[in-house]
């Protein structure tokens, strides 16, 4: 069943057009991430559907109910923010409480669901204190809470832990996907960091100036990016392109002097209508050797290596360009040493130089 | 351990402070010579308003009173002991004035803060179609020179039937500390985040909502640096006061310059001076108990923007 269903949405702001005809079903129970540089409109769209922010056109709906005219808090929702917004004059149990009392509930229901969401995030030693009290990761619970206290269907995050440090941020990364496997609720949740999107998402919508370049799951997005910005967005170290020519029929693709065969490639249409192409490889697909296999391997010049702790980063440079590999981080390698790279073709890919598609 | 005592020779621990550096005794003299600048002349008033006259006519104003007399406060606050109504106005004392100044300004400084900071909350918060010419117009009614707006307001007041009533006063007061105080409500409450703003609507609570339970509890700061703008401002009006009052409805800054600029007899300078302190002891009172909120709310975005 439809959670949340937003239809045709344009959203502008005087003659800015922020969103434009926006499309997007999220079904029940899913944990969708929008994702996408700042800028993008992945907040807008949420503030949308939380309806802080009034649309200009299309319509949305939660729970099978037109919401689109209705205010934020008949729509059932509960939304975390980034900068946790916190009552600052109220305490934690007056920060919990604080919508419940707006809507009139009894008193002792208000206490059983701020006791009940104080156990599931483990605040309740906090309820006293005031949010100045309180720690960064402790006061993103309590934001989190204050949303659970609402006991509605869908749950809205806007960029939640990126005010926190890299340490905290993991640990309720987790929580997160565990809150998520026990609630069951729908989440739609905002942020810019790929890593987050990976780990939380059922499905990702990757954003880009209002639209949305691809909706698919985790593995999809990662495997078999729909254009040449998503494969540049996704992925940590990021994906390397190589600039070249396909063959008439689609079977090869060269560049400088060499040509890589592309039996393997997992693509849709090679048989591209122009053939200025550019090949994306990422780096764990590429893998080094110390001695040529002939057919198979191609030279390569190496420029720079990254220790990343696990793995190192190697930079080479094949035919004028860049393409790099994640070794392990046991294998030494000379800087400025020749070394012999193998693609992975059954899992690059390969994007047509114009139109930005994948092949 | 001896070895490790050894290593710790030369500077360790707190560097000691040297009180007595140039950097200091500039400094510091710059400070005392100019609290001192500033401070002379209240000590001035204060020892004169202290002395009788026959001890002021020696022309010794720096000299410690020799006999300390409260003749002259009680002549400033009371008026001259004089019978019948040939005594007029001028030697009426302060004591109608404050009184007068005190309903005028009370009323004046609650409804221009009410009216003020819900326009700025509403200015910040929720943008409604045209705010923004409002705000304009109100911010540009604060560079129209008061002089320009005297007369009309003197017609308009007397088709209502508030010319020359304290009633009259508190409007005007009012409606003149309006563009001000809604622009440093308007930037305080930009100052507070957008998402507490937010938060608070999906968490169900609306305009008036927001305002008394978000809002308000943290704005105090602001408030008393409207407060005290407004009560001293209203206070030290002279201008508003003898225009659209009479005589028995003179604020205290009215009759203080009754006083002082009496033509008639002598002039007693202890009175004068006791009287200009009086008119001065209630702005002077509130600026020593909220000059530290009134620092941190100028400084919590009350003036920026």
């Amino acid at each position: 069943m439809t959670s949340v269903s937003v239809q045709h949405l344009d959203l502008s702001f005087g003659s800015v057009q922020v969103l434009k005809d926006l499309n997007i079903d999220i079904e029940e129970g899913e944990f969708l991430v929008l994702l996408g540089p700042s800028g993008c409109g992945k907040s807008t769209l949420l503030n949308c559907i939380a309806g802080l922010l009034d649309i200009t056109g299309g319509q949305i709906h939660i729970s099978g109910k037109n919401v689109t005219w209705a205010e934020p808090k008949d729509r059932g929702i509960g939304m975390v923010f980034q900068s946790y917004a916190l009552y600052p004059q109220m305490t934690v149990r007056g920060n919990l409480s604080f919508g419940l009392k707006t809507q009139k509930f009894s008193r002792a229901e208000i206490k059983e669901r701020v006791s009940r969401v104080a156990d599931i995030l483990q605040i309740q030693d906090l309820l006293n204190r005031k949010p100045g009290a309180l720690s960064g990761g402790q006061r993103q619970r309590v934001a989190i809470g204050r949303a659970l206290v609402r006991d509605v269907d869908v749950y809205l995050f806007d960029e939640p832990l990126s005010n926190l440090d890299a340490k905290l941020r993991t640990e309720l990364r987790v929580e997160l996907k565990q809150l998520h496997n026990r609630l069951q609720n729908t989440m739609i949740y905002v942020t810019h960091d790929q890593i987050e999107a990976m780990t939380l998402a059922d499905r990702i919508a990757i954003m880009r100036d209002g639209f949305i370049q691809q909706l698919a799951d985790p593995y999809t997005v990662y495997n078999r990016p729909t254009n040449l910005f998503v494969a540049g967005f996704v992925g940590s170290p990021g994906m390397s392109f190589v600039d070249g020519k396909i063959s008439g029929d689609g079977s090869t693709f060269t560049f400088g002097n060499v040509t890589v065969p592309l039996a393997e490639y997992d693509g849709d249409n090679t048989a591209s209508t122009s053939s200025d192409v550019k090949l994306g490889l990422r780096p764990e697909h590429t893998t080094v050797h110390r001695a040529a296999i002939e057919g198979k391997t191609v030279v390569a010049n190496l420029e720079l290596v990254e220790a990343l702790g696990s793995e190192s980063l190697l930079y080479f440079i094949v035919e004028d360009q860049r393409i790099s590999a994640l070794v392990d981080a046991d294998e030494k390698y000379e800087q400025g040493s020749t070394l012999h790279l193998e693609f992975n073709i059954g899992k690059a890919s390969l994007f047509d130089s114009a139109t930005e598609e994948r092949l | 351990m001896s070895d490790a005592t050894v290593t710790l020779e030369g500077p360790s621990g707190p560097k000691p402070k040297k009180y007595f550096t140039r950097r200091n005794l500039f400094l510091y003299g710059t400070l005392i010579i100019i609290s001192a600048y500033y401070l002379l002349p209240l000590y001035v008033m204060i020892v004169t308003s202290l002395k009788g006259m026959p001890e002021i006519r020696l022309g010794n104003i720096f000299a410690l009173p020799s006999n300390i007399t409260f003749e002259a406060w009680g002549k400033a606050w009371n008026g001259a002991s004089c019978t019948g109504d040939d005594c007029g106005p001028v030697s009426r004392g302060l004591r109608d004035g404050f009184m007068n100044s005190v309903i005028i300004t009370i009323p004046s400084v609650i409804l221009s803060i009410a009216i003020a900071s819900v326009n700025g909350y509403a200015l910040a918060n929720w943008r409604f179609k045209g705010s923004n010419m409002f705000f304009t117009i109100l911010i540009f009614g604060a560079f129209i020179p008061y002089q320009v707006m005297i007369y009309p307001i003197v017609l308009l007041l007397g088709q209502v039937g508030l010319y020359t009533k304290l009633g009259g006063l508190i409007v005007v007061h009012t409606i003149f500390g309006m563009p001000i105080l809604t622009l440093l409500f308007r930037n305080y409450f930009v100052s507070i985040p957008e998402e507490l703003f937010k938060a608070a609507r999906v968490d169900g609570a609306g305009f008036w909502g927001i305002f008394f339970k978000i809002m308000l509890p943290m704005s105090l700061p602001i408030f008393v640096v409207a407060i005290i703008l407004q009560v001293t401002g209203i206070w030290n009006d002279f201008l508003f006061g003898v225009i659209y009052t009479k005589p028995g409805n003179w604020p205290m800054t009215v009759q203080l310059n009754n006083i002082v600029n009496s033509v008639q007899g002598v002039k007693e300078y202890n009175v004068n001076m006791a009287a200009t302190i009086l008119t001065g002891i209630v702005p002077l009172v509130i600026y020593f108990f909220s000059g530290k909120l009134f620092v941190r709310g100028i400084a919590a975005g009350a003036v920026k923007g």
